[in-house]
């Protein structure tokens, strides 16, 4: 029987405040950027209220926020944290030592545009950009999943085998700022979910002293950044371990990708967060009409499952990668590479382009999901055309 | 406090570490540790000198538990540390009775400059840390680059001796009378080669709740230029001729430690055996060195008059 919930009216942001109140983690170092405050409004409240006896740092700023979240869990905390665009540029630095000092901290990233020029609302530049830092990063298409997978980060971050920082997004405004259906579980349950952080070093055993980030130079690094990489891959286990236990308990099914009437697909479009709700409407919308179309939605962009999407995919013959972040002078956007490049050593594989869409917050509707689905139809013949294009904005 | 006494305590940084021959960052290190009489203590160190020579993996010369994060960022590191302590306290995972002190170290690179945003922040917010600087007036570790806080006049390889140009053409900044400005409940002001004070300031500093910061002196052989065994006297005449006034400030209340009086020294007396100011010894440069003087006199006074003396 899975676990009782109540639906609530909420943001993503509220939802996500809503998880770390559920959580009740012991450190919360945090500053403002928009569209992440909602979240610290919340979590504020609770601090002042009581509902949480965690100790919020307000910092001076991002750069500190990580800094901070950085001492506090080699000290031994369970720390969360949140930001967005600029605040996670500047906390850049200090994203990787947190990845490579193997800290769970658990940070929710309400995508928002890198300036400049500066912009607040919603595209993917920001955490893109950081998709090699070491970071799991786990996308959310709703206000529901970033509420569930803040959950399961914190289980997935804490594993032994693990220890690496997650990163949770969501989509700026359009997801942080809307109004959906939430449910939220009770608060007991979460805390017995969620569980008691363990750590495995702590600098607050003076009995047995350890040295946290010392100089490790050409003779040690390379195998330190090897056994990262080995938690990343050890990451994957242990994800579909919680995916599944989570499922125990909600009784929802998740997993690194999502599937949406892939099966017999023809044309496919792959996509994370927000969109994909609209793309699913469009899919079904096509598939009234009996068109074969499907979606891929990527949960879990790192660590990157490349068979388990291939493999998803494999009925296309014509599949187009959204983008919502554009790497300049690359060969299209990040998604793009990764999943063109897993089809390598397949002999019959589809057509495949790329579309940069959305950038700082331009809409993505119906319409554009409908012109994608449209232009496949001539790309799976093998007409190509432009590989790397661009949807919605002006010529 | 007797050396006798101190003798006999643990030392929680090794030797075996890789500074310099004559270094002041390990001897104000070790007072610092000493101070604390055995209580545990977390050290935070920025990156710089004292970071890298002591923790060239696997090995590590630090006795005690220690972190380093980045260069602008070990207050923000601390005060993490340190709230984690406090907030796993309050949950019972850790005894009530369980003291820990937690001491951060910059030198002036990642205290004046890059991290004087992240030290401004961990003292308004109040965390009970001690945040050491010991300052050896220059970017020392990354090859000798001027820092705010290099003294005026003085050579470094980014504020070079040149035709037109005579060194750092800028005033050292005042640190200490900014952290003054936090009204916090401790700031000092010491010297290594005068450890009984330092020491006595680094209890202070550790007994009062709530943050407290010291800026050290620190002279640097190679930085400086001076005979590796004429440290302790770099500090002395720093302090002897009142560039490097001794003095503390607690709960707002300025108090001078330390008065030469008629002994006061010119400044000359302490650039002479440097060779970042070796230029300042030729005639054609007494116009810069006269300058340096009436600015270490005017501080002087200030220092003074903030002590009501």
């Amino acid at each position: 029987m899975s676990a009782k919930r109540t639906p609530r009216a909420l943001t993503g942001d509220d939802a996500v405040g809503e998880a770390m109140r559920q959580i009740n983690p012991d450190v919360v170092p945090a500053y403002p950027i928009t569209p992440q405050t909602e979240i610290m409004h919340h979590f504020a409240k609770y601090v002042a209220n009581g509902e949480v006896d965690t100790e919020l740092i307000c910092v001076e700023s991002e750069h500190s926020a990580m800094s901070a979240a950085v001492g506090a869990s080699c000290a031994g905390a369970r720390v969360m944290t949140a930001t967005a665009a600029n605040g996670l540029a500047l906390m850049w630095e200090i994203v990787y030592i947190a990845a490579s000092t193997r800290l769970p901290i658990v940070m929710n990233v309400v995508n928002r545009a890198l300036s400049g020029p500066i912009n607040i609302h919603c595209d993917h530049s920001d955490s893109m950009g950081c998709r090699d830092s070491g970071w799991i990063q786990i996308y959310s298409e709703t206000a529901q999943e970033a509420y569930e997978h803040t959950m399961m980060a914190m289980r997935i971050a804490e594993n032994h085998d693990v220890l690496l920082p997650v990163m949770v997004c969501q989509d700026g405004f359009i997801t942080s700022h809307s109004v959906e259906r939430v449910d939220v579980f009770e608060d007991e349950d979460i805390k017995k979910w969620v569980g008691e952080f363990v750590p495995k070093y702590t600098l607050l055993n003076t009995d047995n002293p350890h040295t946290v980030g010392p100089l490790d130079l050409y003779d040690y690094y390379f195998e330190h950044k090897r056994q990262q990489m080995d938690a990343m891959e050890k990451a994957k286990g242990v994800i579909k371990q919680v995916f599944s236990e989570f499922e125990k308990f909600s009784g929802k099914p998740f997993d690194f990708i999502e599937s949406y009437r892939l099966d017999d697909a023809d044309t496919a479009i792959v996509a994370l967060s927000s969109s994909c709700g609209t793309i699913k409407d469009v899919v079904d919308d096509l598939r009234e009409k009996g068109q074969k179309v499907g979606l891929l939605k990527i949960r879990v962009f790192r660590p990157f499952m490349p068979e388990m999407i291939t493999t998803a995919l494999k009925s296309c013959k014509g599949v187009a990668i959204l983008d919502r972040s554009a790497s300049f002078g690359g060969f299209g956007g990040p998604i793009f590479t990764e999943v063109r490049s897993a089809f390598h050593e397949w002999k019959e594989k589809p057509h495949i382009i790329n579309y940069i869409y959305g950038l700082g917050g331009r809409e993505f509707t119906i319409k554009h999901a409908h012109q994608v689905f449209n232009e496949l139809e001539e790309v799976k013949k093998g007409n190509l055309g432009i590989k790397v294009r661009s949807l919605g904005s002006r010529e | 406090m007797n050396l006798k006494e101190l003798s006999k305590q643990e030392e929680r940084l090794e030797s075996g570490h890789r500074l310099c021959p004559g270094c002041a960052l390990p001897m104000i290190a070790r007072q610092l540790l000493h101070s604390l009489h055995g209580e545990p203590v977390v050290v935070g160190c920025a990156t710089g000198c004292l970071e890298v020579s002591t923790t060239i993996y696997p090995y590590t010369a630090w006795k005690t538990p220690w972190i380093h994060n980045a260069f602008e960022n070990v207050a923000a590191t601390m005060s993490g540390a340190e709230t984690a302590y406090r907030v796993l306290q309050k949950r019972g995972k850790i005894p009530k009775d369980k003291k820990i002190k937690f001491l951060a170290i910059g030198g002036d690179g990642g205290t004046y400059d890059i991290g004087l945003q992240s030290l401004s922040g961990t003292l308004e917010r109040g965390h009970n840390l001690v945040y050491v600087c010991m300052d050896n007036e220059a970017y020392q570790n990354t090859g000798i680059q001027r820092s705010s806080s290099t003294p005026f006049a003085a050579a470094t390889n980014t504020s070079p001796v040149g035709k037109i140009k005579k060194g750092k053409e800028q005033f050292k900044k005042d640190l200490t009378a900014v952290i003054a400005g936090h009204h916090i409940p401790y700031v000092a002001q010491a010297s290594p080669h005068n450890w009984v004070d330092l020491m006595k300031k680094a209890e202070k500093a550790f007994a009062v709740e709530g943050p407290a910061f010291i800026n050290t002196i620190s002279p640097c052989v190679p930085g400086w230029g001076y005979k590796s065994d004429q440290t302790q006297e770099m500090a002395r005449l720093a302090v002897d001729t009142c560039f490097w006034p001794l003095f503390e400030i607690e709960n707002d209340v300025w108090k001078l430690n330390y008065n030469p009086g008629d002994k006061k020294e010119p400044i000359i007396n302490w650039c002479k055996h440097q060779a970042r100011f070796r230029h300042l010894l030729k005639p054609e440069n007494k116009e810069l060195l006269d300058k340096f003087q009436a600015h270490v006199d005017e501080r002087w006074e200030w220092v003074k008059k903030q002590c009501g003396k």
